[in-house]
């Protein structure tokens, strides 16, 4: 009987756990968060752009098909009309579609074209990804180290409860500061991975043998996390991205001591 | 040939005979019913597949799987439902039904149809034999992207390799016998745009068939060539490029999918007329808008790739290429809206499944819009809003379209009606269960989940539950679908009559139910 008890008490707890929001987290996150840099808030105005434009075609044409479906029926005792075509009509709703096209391509392509500009930056910084962990270099500064998932085994294997930050924490964030344009390199040395960071708006292919780029400029101070996002091998749910933005003293004072640890050789 | 056509064969009796009669059949109802039947048995296994990947997923933390095979599972769901369900599942009613539709004797090479279907079996088996090898059965995904499928893959990936070359054979012969039959057994005064439009969807789709399956068959080849000649052509230690291996795929794998979507468009645009009890609106522009989406699903295909670092002007010419293909989607949404617009329209179980997939595919055709715009598919890509999405036009699109032609169909080809209630359940629970499993995952990708991935962060523990929750759901809903044809291939039931449906047109409905073996000996006459 205790045994009983004290198992269903543990499965309304469970329960409760599943259900109840996660304090930290956004457990019931339903779109994109708007992200911290500027091109984060453009991609977020293109999505919801486009979003709402599906949203109101979806609007008129499933409340016309709905229309029919309650009034057209043949249980009504109707007689279905005879036309079946009206070429008029037709290419009225190829051009419609076409100009509502233009209003998303025209945004999309000042964004994309913004997005492709890396000239300029502040500070370069090398990301090189290996099955199943990402390795940072920061061309300029001469630091270079590995980041691999910090969550323990027993969390993975269910023996132990589950952090807030479960599989999206790591020994050794990468550092960078705010308000500076920061221009990321991309390689592999394995095979493809993808180095996705969503409150940053950047996702690129990291390609064994060849460098994509692309650039961000972080407004908030905070710590930000994504994950691997191209299947790379047995181990690509286990090896996220965590970074930290920092405001420029406190980014010269971690390059300080990371240049200090380096040459005391306690780091790697 | 100097044998007789004899009009009804004998029921064979005894084993050696059963079987002989099924594995030489060139007839095309009886190699019909066996692609049918064969993506129904595939159908099973890719959704046990699918399954096993959402029981893991149902809550964060190992469960059920190791990561390694459930990067096996998530690669054999993905070839398993669309080389050997889905695709077999349109060669079965092309196979049955364009003949008749056409008022053709069989199809045009009856013995190479036979070959094409036989070939699929031995595929599956090669394919499936790399779950019990040494090493692992292939886990790099369906797309197979080198170098993951080339230098790091398991041993068992040749026999992916042959079993990739084995279904495009089989496709190809498909797609040219099909192509032959339609431009030449049609009775006379059926020209082309009098032909029912399945025909058409079809015939587009067998050229689209002819002109890619040779570029999978050499991108896999290549592939085969790095793993064992020390060729480079995928690696960029030897002088290749392993986004080399990414366009050819995608030269492929973008017209694969409308290899997939444009046939279940046909039996969508065949279903909702007979019951609107009204001819299909705009037929020639159906037509026409199939012919412009075959053009443009040969220059989108770097849409796949906008994160791989593609120059800009490539990603504009291709985000601009696949905006366009929403304006031909479009008429045919538009045309079958208005199809129903003044009908008088009845609810059966075909009609059912054909406003959902108007209405789901749709949701589909919206997401994918929405992925065309580069800087938005930088968050989207290879996240689970593409997963919501791909899935949202392939189950409650494609799969749909099957079960609706299926339930349309089953008199027709078995002589008796379905059990209407069965279908209606297994209508309900199927689309409570496909929006359950799929539209959470549009949330899950926005909110930062990536795809295949065999455990995930707690903040999307939630919608995992509830999708994996409606994945059951929607496993269950299947076992509906099968007593339904278990039922009426044994002839429980009504007898159907000719015509089955009261507002059926075309010259599969002027034969008896179940049609005699041989039909259309003497071709009709077209008025």
């Amino acid at each position: 009987m205790v045994l009983n008890y004290f198992k269903i008490s543990v499965f309304i707890i469970r329960l409760g756990l599943f259900f109840s929001p996660l304090s930290a987290l956004a457990a019931w996150q339903t779109n994109m968060s708007r992200g911290v840099t500027p091109l984060s808030h453009a991609i977020y105005n293109l999505h919801m752009l486009g979003f709402w434009i599906c949203v109101g075609i979806a609007v008129v044409v499933f409340s016309i098909m709905l229309f029919s479906l309650i009034r057209h029926r043949k249980s009504r005792g109707v007689e279905p009309a005879q036309f079946h075509e009206h070429p008029v009509l037709e290419i009225v709703w190829a051009i419609v579609p076409f100009i509502i096209l233009l209003t998303m391509a025209i945004p999309a392509t000042k964004t994309l074209i913004k997005m492709n500009d890396n000239s300029n930056p502040e500070l370069t910084i090398k990301v090189t990804a290996y099955q199943w962990r990402w390795r940072y270099a920061y061309l300029d500064q001469g630091i270079d180290f590995f980041s691999n998932l910090s969550t323990p085994v027993e969390e993975l294997q269910n023996r132990a409860k589950k952090n807030t930050w479960y599989l999206l924490e790591v020994d050794h964030p990468l550092v960078v500061p705010v308000h500076k344009k920061i221009r990321f390199l991309f390689t592999s040395n394995d095979v493809i991975h993808s180095w996705w960071l969503p409150t940053l708006g950047i996702k690129r292919d990291t390609i064994p043998g060849f460098i994509n780029e692309s650039w961000a400029r972080i407004d908030e101070e905070g710590t930000y996390r994504g994950q691997c996002a191209e299947l790379c091998g047995t181990n690509h749910a286990f090896m996220p991205i965590v970074v930290r933005a920092v405001s420029e003293s406190a980014f010269n004072q971690w390059i300080k001591q990371q240049l200090g640890d380096s040459a005391h050789g306690t780091n790697t | 040939m100097e044998q007789t056509l004899e009009l009804e064969h004998p029921t064979p009796k005894g084993f050696l005979a059963f079987i002989k009669r099924w594995l030489f059949s060139t007839n095309h109802k009886e190699i019909g019913t066996l692609y049918l039947l064969f993506s129904l048995l595939m159908f099973f296994i890719g959704g046990i597949f699918a399954l096993l990947i959402r029981a893991e997923l149902f809550q964060p933390g190992a469960r059920l799987l190791n990561p390694e095979f459930f990067n096996q599972m998530t690669t054999m769901h993905g070839i398993v439902m669309l080389f050997l369900a889905i695709m077999p599942v349109f060669s079965g009613f092309a196979n049955w039904m364009i003949p008749l539709m056409i008022g053709a004797p069989d199809m045009a090479m009856p013995r190479m149809n036979n070959w094409a279907f036989w070939i699929l079996p031995v595929a599956a088996i090669v394919l499936f034999s790399t779950l019990f090898m040494e090493g692992s059965a292939p886990n790099f995904g369906w797309t197979m992207y080198a170098p993951l499928s080339t230098t790091f893959a398991p041993p068992s990936t040749d026999h992916l390799i042959l079993a990739v070359h084995l279904m495009g054979l089989s496709s190809l012969m498909g797609a040219i016998n099909i192509i032959v039959t339609i431009l030449n057994l049609r009775a006379p005064g059926m020209t082309m745009m009098k032909m029912p439009i399945f025909c058409w969807s079809w015939l587009v789709t067998a050229f689209l068939l002819i002109a890619v399956m040779p570029v999978l068959a050499a991108a896999v080849t290549m592939m085969l060539m790095d793993r064992h000649f020390s060729t480079s052509f995928f690696s960029a230690a030897g002088g290749g490029d392993p986004l080399l291996y990414q366009h050819l795929f995608w030269f492929f794998g973008h017209p694969e999918v409308y290899i997939i979507i444009l046939p279940a468009f046909g039996l969508i645009s065949q279903i909702i007329p007979t019951f609107s009890r009204k001819k299909l609106f705009g037929y020639n522009f159906m037509v026409y808008a199939m012919l412009v989406i075959a053009f443009l699903s040969f220059i989108v295909w770097v849409h796949h790739m906008f994160v791989t670092g593609v120059p800009l002007a490539a990603e504009l010419f291709f985000m601009y290429t696949s905006m366009l293909i929403a304006v031909p989607t479009g008429i045919k949404v538009f045309n079958w809206v208005t199809t129903m617009y003044r009908g008088a329209l009845s609810f059966e179980t075909p009609m059912l499944f054909s406003i959902a997939f108007v209405i789901l595919f749709t949701i589909g055709g919206f997401s994918g819009v929405m992925l065309a715009m580069v800087p938005a598919d930088f968050q989207y890509q290879d996240s689970y809003f593409v997963v919501a999405h791909f899935h949202y036009v392939l189950v409650p699109g494609a799969l749909f379209a099957a079960m609706a032609a299926t339930y349309y169909w089953l008199p027709k080809m078995t002589g008796v009606m379905y059990n209407e209630r069965l279908g209606q359940y297994h209508f309900w629970l199927s689309v409570i269960g496909v929006n359950l499993t799929f539209f959470p995952m549009h949330f899950l990708g926005l909110a930062g989940m990536p795809r295949r991935v065999a455990d995930y962060s707690l903040q999307f523990a939630n919608f995992n539950a509830i999708s994996s929750l409606g994945a059951f759901i929607f496993g269950f809903a299947q076992l509906f679908f099968i007593i339904v044809i278990i039922r009426s291939m044994f002839g429980k039931g009504e007898k159907a009559t000719g015509k089955v449906w009261e507002g059926a047109e075309g010259l599969e409905w002027t034969l008896s139910s179940p049609p005699p073996l041989h039909s259309f000996t003497t071709p009709p006459k077209i008025n």
